[in-house]
């Protein structure tokens, strides 16, 4: 009787095997790569705003500090969306008559909103608090990046839970002293890990990594 | 609903099983079997104690049967279909990318103060029955969502009640009226101005012969001067006033005492011995709150405070010193009140008096008493001498309480006895009417002041065609009149009719006009409390519908039409205020405090008017209840919907009422032995007949309810409310006359065969009779102080396999005083109010889905006709060793550092484990969308600050976990330790009597870690090693040795 099988069936099956294996890692592997990719994440995706505000602009030429515009971030969970008078406070006299600034003026005339776009958006599920980060030394470009190179602003960080935990569990990677959190190019001077850990027993940050420190 | 029978052999132990095979239970064999019984045995029902199918399901499964559904029309295979659909789509639905969202920020006028993501605080108040309890409204950019009671108000002292805080509810209410209305047409509001000027001009000749005003009670300083304005314009015109659940009796037993009507202060704190004639003063009315919290600091027999005293304070020895107060009630219906009585003894609403006379004649006073009086209390008469006796040895501190619904002779002998005891001035005292403005009578003309008859007047009026106006402000008298006074036929006869209402109800339905009313949080107006106190109410918010006040429509009658109620209120209040001080910042200190200071009423010295008492009862009875054969029928004011007015209101219609545990509807509640007689059992539909008049109602079985007597709640069976109150529960209105309008001898009971289902939770989440509530009394106690902690052998800290964890910084815990609890249920809608709880509806409620993540269990101890009842709170134990942890295959519910059992809602997948392996039954899960995520007000009112869950997630109590985490943040920033006191848990926070105390118990100073050192301190189901880290207090009873032999 014959053979059934031809020799190459042997080859065929072992790379089959193994290859499902691989296969399969190569489909999770890939899976995990796009969950994390900026398709989902939306990081680094400028976002279409009713007006092109830019903050390179505004940060970066003009030197404005964060919280001039985002005044709460020191008090509450939400570091604040500026009312359309803190603008009018400069372009009632500045480009007073730029078309591109209308809908600014329209929405101060009429008193509606000014509706954004929001860039950083966390699930419902999420409870996030500006002004505790911040008062423990984590400044906004941590997190924000460089808002001062962005015309468009978009969204540095995946905002996904590893991100968050990551610093949680090591918060001397994230902390610098407490008078330069709105400042975008500052730079340790030393070991970035030791001076934080210094700041972190001095400021006594104690991160929470319980489920119920973000989800309630 | 048990379509699969219960497990052959009895879960429950030594539990006979005295049900028949259709689970109906014997109650002559529950009977014996309880009689039987050696020592305190403690029973959740009827269904419990015969161990009937229902309740051994109930057991096993938590959750009964899904038979229901599997039969219902969607049908199995449909089901698996549509399954089998969404299983498939499960997976996909974790790729979705999140959708744009927006921001819109403020234009150009931001709101003062405002810190988008902090809530603001107002002091402002909620009335009900016209009396004003002081509240601070939480605001989230706008919009209120949580109602706290104002610590700085006497009504309130920081908690809240039940209506006090489900009126959030009410201002989102989405079947609110919206418009005005004529004839059910929509017209705008100055078509009406229109209207009313002509028909005001048309008056004048007449001096307003044809107008008239019919409101509730009014204590509003602003609208009495309205109505003075209007009634000086036109000295003809009228105004009634009637209020379903009024206090006529009240003023006019105050009348008979002391020949003038006055309002009683209670000092209940001062007093050793209480009696109380039919009297739920634990119950929602004037001054409850204020009642509880003093009546609650006395039934701690160690002294120590709740929320009050710091550790350590010196007070606790004179508190210990001043003991435990004594507290006897004679009432048919049981409640909240009877439950916390020593001594509680069934009587009949209409045989009160006799008791009265009885104790009365005991203490000395030379009161006239029938011939049967003796005979009709032969049996209690050794209890009649033991009350009079300690009432007596407690002269100057003891009280005599006379229920609002007993007749005049009640209250008056009430006064006659605090007078002979000498407590007057010191456990009692009394003030001028609050409420005054409507009831003196120059130059107000209002007529009468005894509301029903001020009614009855008024519709002799309209039936006799003599009415040409009549303006009906926040009231729904078609609804709630006297059924004898027919006032829907006689508001046919006016010319033309306006009603005020915050819904389009009854009245509204056959008025000519119907104006919306402007909820309390969105307008101004002024209120006084039961003492006097008066505040400014301020709005939190604009008007959701262009609802207009009462102020504004009286105004427009008096050609101030345009005039707001701003502009009233603070015009009123310029005349009002002291003089010498400048009054912008008058008006801004009492805005900001909630109440004008020193507003309060005098005490006023009354004299006690003897002559009435030699009177024989057949003179002094203003009503005569007697004789006719029959049963009795006692009507209510609900703990729920109160007269009718709540009807509408989600969380109060599902909140488990007090003692019967019934949900979303009221029944026919009689005692067991009534039920024998009458051959009936729960959910029996029966006819209850009052003279011409007939309601069927259902029939349900409440232990320790007087024998031969009927309580029917009002307040139900709205024809026209909303989604939600139309058509829930029986129209007890229809059987209530205004010559009896609180019990009538002469009901006839008639069974019809028919059957009605209610949805009760008194046997939902049962834990088996494993020693929950723990009593003792006042001598075991001293005897044993640690007698709960005994009563089970508790595991030690070794006991486990795993080393002993260290919970280093934080670790709360809660420690609930069952002796202080009244089974207010203020604590589950504080819960429900903070946490987002969704409402179920009355079929959910009956296959045990209800959401609530604190409940109050009640459980019956001895006998079925005459048992003790004992009240439970129930939140998450937050067990060290929790048993759901172990068991969620997709660690939704894990262990925080501080000892909190974590639910992650984003995790969880709805296996149900973790429900299942709860020892307590705490958890809770969302079967269905409940919450509803589509009407637009409705999503106004949640606490952003929580989660919004939605289907197919587990959820529990957090202890308020939000609450932790910002007072966590807080004192973070300040760079300090979180102080004891700063958290208070929503259920703590509205907790009239400051049973529940939540705090640090790594702190040894902190109050609940001094409670928990308590020898009163217990774990529940301590022999699981479950370690809960909320405890309780075993509850001390004071018995007089007199009536009950010490065990």
């Amino acid at each position: 009787m014959s053979q059934i099988f031809h020799p190459s069936t042997n080859t065929i099956s072992r790379v089959s095997i193994y290859g499902a294996v691989f296969l399969v890692a190569g489909v999770l592997w890939m899976l995990q790569q796009v969950n994390r990719s900026a398709y989902v994440t939306q990081a680094y995706v400028a976002r279409e705003q009713p007006v092109p505000f830019s903050h390179a602009h505004h940060v970066g030429d003009v030197g404005i500090d964060c919280r001039y515009c985002h005044t709460s971030v020191e008090t509450s969970a939400y570091a604040g969306i500026p009312p359309t008078k803190t603008c009018m406070n400069c372009h009632a006299q500045l480009y007073s008559d730029s078309p591109t600034l209308e809908p600014v003026r329209e929405s101060f005339r009429t008193g509606m909103p000014i509706v954004w776009t929001r860039v950083h958006d966390l699930p419902d599920f999420v409870y996030f608090d500006h002004s505790i980060h911040v008062n423990k030394g984590v400044a906004c470009v941590t997190c924000h990046g460089r808002v001062d190179r962005m015309a468009l602003t978009w969204q540095e960080a995946s905002l996904q839970m590893e991100w968050c935990v990551n610093c949680h569990r090591h918060p001397e990677n994230a902390i610098q002293p407490r008078d330069t959190i709105a400042r975008l190019d500052w730079q340790p001077a030393s070991d970035r890990a030791a001076e934080g850990l210094r700041l972190a027993r001095e400021y006594n940050v104690r991160t929470r990594t319980d489920c119920s420190t973000c989800h309630r | 609903m048990s379509q699969t029978s219960g497990p052959d052999v009895p879960i429950a132990p030594n539990v006979p099983n005295v049900s028949d095979e259709a689970g109906r239970v014997d109650l002559q064999r529950l009977r014996e079997e309880l009689a039987g019984r050696q020592g305190r045995h403690y029973w959740r029902g009827l269904e419990e104690l015969a161990a009937t199918p229902e309740f051994q399901e109930q057991l096993a499964r938590e959750f009964p049967s899904q038979a229901s559904e599997w039969s219902d029309e969607v049908g199995r295979r449909r089901f698996l279909q549509l399954m089998g659909a969404s299983l498939a789509l499960a997976g996909l639905t974790a790729c979705t990318r999140q959708p744009k969202e927006t921001i819109a920020p403020f234009a150009a006028d931001v709101p003062e103060s405002s810190v988008p993501g902090r809530p603001l605080y107002y002091a402002t108040a909620v009335t009900l029955r016209g009396l004003a309890t002081g509240v601070l409204v939480e605001t989230h950019e706008g919009r209120p969502t949580k109602i706290e009671g104002n610590p700085d108000h006497p009504a309130s002292l920081g908690a809240a009640d039940v209506f006090m805080q489900a009126a959030i509810l009410g201002l989102y209410d989405p079947d609110r009226s919206r418009t005005v209305t004529y004839l059910g047409d929509i017209r705008p509001w100055s078509d009406l101005l229109g209207v009313l000027r002509d028909v005001m001009k048309a008056q004048e000749a007449r001096k307003g012969a044809g107008v008239r005003i019919l409101t509730g009670t009014v204590t509003s300083p602003t609208l009495a001067g309205l109505m003075r304005g209007l009634l000086a314009a036109y000295p003809e015109a009228r105004w009634h006033q009637y209020e379903p659940a009024g206090r006529d009796n009240q003023y006019a037993g105050a009348r008979l005492a002391f020949g003038e009507p006055v309002d009683s202060r209670y000092e209940i704190g001062k007093a050793d011995v209480i009696l109380s004639l039919d009297a739920d003063f634990l119950s929602p009315g004037p001054g409850a709150l204020r009642h509880i919290r003093e009546f609650a600091a006395r039934r701690r027999p160690s002294g120590r405070e709740g929320n009050e005293t710091p550790a350590g304070h010196a007070g606790h020895a004179g508190q210990a010193e001043a003991g435990m107060n004594r507290l006897y009630v004679l009432e048919s219906m049981p409640t909240n009140t009877g439950a916390r009585a020593d001594h509680r003894m069934p009587v009949v609403s209409s045989d009160i008096e006799r008791f009265a006379r009885a104790v009365a004649s005991r203490i000395g006073i030379d009161v006239a008493a029938p011939a049967d009086l003796v005979e009709r209390t032969g049996e209690q008469a050794s209890w009649v001498a033991a009350i009079a006796r300690d009432l007596r040895e407690h002269a100057g501190r003891s009280l005599v309480l006379a229920g609002e619904s007993q007749p005049p002779i009640v209250h008056a002998l009430a006064h006659a006895m605090n007078d002979a005891l000498g407590n007057v001035g010191a456990t009692v005292w009394y003030i001028e009417p609050v409420a005054v403005e409507a009831v003196a009578v120059e130059p107000m003309a209002v007529e009468p002041i005894d509301q029903v008859s001020s009614l009855r007047a008024l519709t002799g009026q309209m039936r006799a065609g003599k009415v040409d106006l009549l303006v009906m402000l926040d009231c729904n008298p078609v609804f709630t009149a006297p059924a004898d006074l027919e006032f829907a036929e006689a508001l046919q006869k006016v010319g033309l009719s306006v009603h005020l209402g915050d819904q389009f109800d009854e009245t509204s339905a056959l008025s000519h006009w119907h104006v919306p009313l402007a909820h309390e949080l969105e307008s101004w107006n002024d209120a006084r409390a039961w003492d006097g106190t008066a505040t400014i109410l301020q709005p939190l918010i604009e008007p959701l519908y262009d609802g207009k006040t009462a102020h504004e429509l009286v105004a427009a009658l008096i050609d101030m039409a345009g005039r707001t109620s701003y502009e009233l209120v603070r015009e009123q209040w310029r005349k009002n205020a002291p003089a010498g001080q400048e009054f912008e910042s008058w008006w801004r200190r009492a805005l900001h405090d909630g109440l004008v200071a020193g507003s309060a009423r005098p005490p006023r010295n009354v004299k006690l008017d003897r002559s009435w008492l030699s009177r024989p009862p057949s003179e002094t009875r203003l009503v005569d209840t007697q004789p006719s054969k029959g049963l009795e029928i006692v009507f209510r004011t609900d703990a729920a919907v109160f007269d009718g007015r709540f009807a509408n209101n989600g969380w109060l219609q599902e909140l488990p009422r007090p003692i019967t545990r019934l949900t979303w509807d009221n029944a026919a509640l009689m005692a067991p032995a009534t039920a024998e007689s009458l051959g009936v059992v729960n959910e029996d539909l029966v006819d209850l007949r009052v003279g011409s008049r007939s309601l069927a109602a259902p029939v349900w079985i409440v232990p320790g309810h007087a024998k031969d007597s009927v309580t029917l709640h009002l307040g139900y069976g709205r024809r026209r409310s909303g989604r939600v109150g139309t058509g829930a529960g029986v129209d007890a209105y229809r059987l209530r006359t205004s010559d009896a309008p609180w019990f009538a001898r002469g009901l006839e009971v008639a069974r019809t065969g028919a059957k009605y289902p209610l949805s009760c939770t008194q046997i939902h989440h049962s834990m088996e009779g494993r020693h929950h509530v723990r009593v003792a009394s006042l001598d075991e106690y001293r005897a044993h102080p640690g007698f709960a902690r005994e009563m089970v052998e508790e595991p030690g800290r070794d006991m486990s396999l795993y080393p002993e964890h260290k919970y280093e910084g934080h670790a709360w815990g809660m420690a609930i005083d069952l002796g202080s609890c009244v089974g207010c249920n203020a604590c589950v809608v504080g819960c429900q109010s903070e946490n987002n709880i969704p409402v179920v509806g009355k079929e959910q409620v009956a296959i045990g889905r209800e959401m609530h993540w604190i409940r109050v269990d009640r459980y019956f101890e001895g006998s079925l006709d005459n048992p003790g009842i004992h009240n439970q709170p129930l939140p998450c134990m937050q067990c060290e060793n929790a048993p759901c942890e172990p068991v969620c295959p997709v660690g939704a519910t894990v262990h925080s550092s501080e000892g909190l059992n974590d639910m992650v809602y984003n995790r969880c997948v709805g296996t149900r484990y973790c429900a299942n392996n709860c020892p307590y039954k705490v958890r809770r899960f969302n079967f269905l969308l409940y919450q509803d995520w589509n009407t637009p007000s409705l999503r106004l009112l949640r606490n952003p600050e929580v989660t919004v869950r939605s289907r197919g997630v587990m959820e529990k109590c957090t202890y308020c976990v939000q609450r932790i985490n910002r007072a966590r943040i807080e004192s973070q920033e300040q760079d300090r330790e979180i102080r004891d006191g700063e958290i208070l848990t929503a259920c703590q926070q509205a907790c009239p009597a400051q049973a529940i105390v939540f705090g640090d118990i790594n702190d040894p100073d902190s109050r609940v870690s001094q409670l928990k050192a308590d020898p009163r301190n217990y774990s529940l189901l301590a022999d699981l090693n479950t370690r809960p880290r909320t405890t309780y207090l075993a509850a001390v009873r004071n018995p007089n040795p007199e009536i009950e032999e010490p065990r």
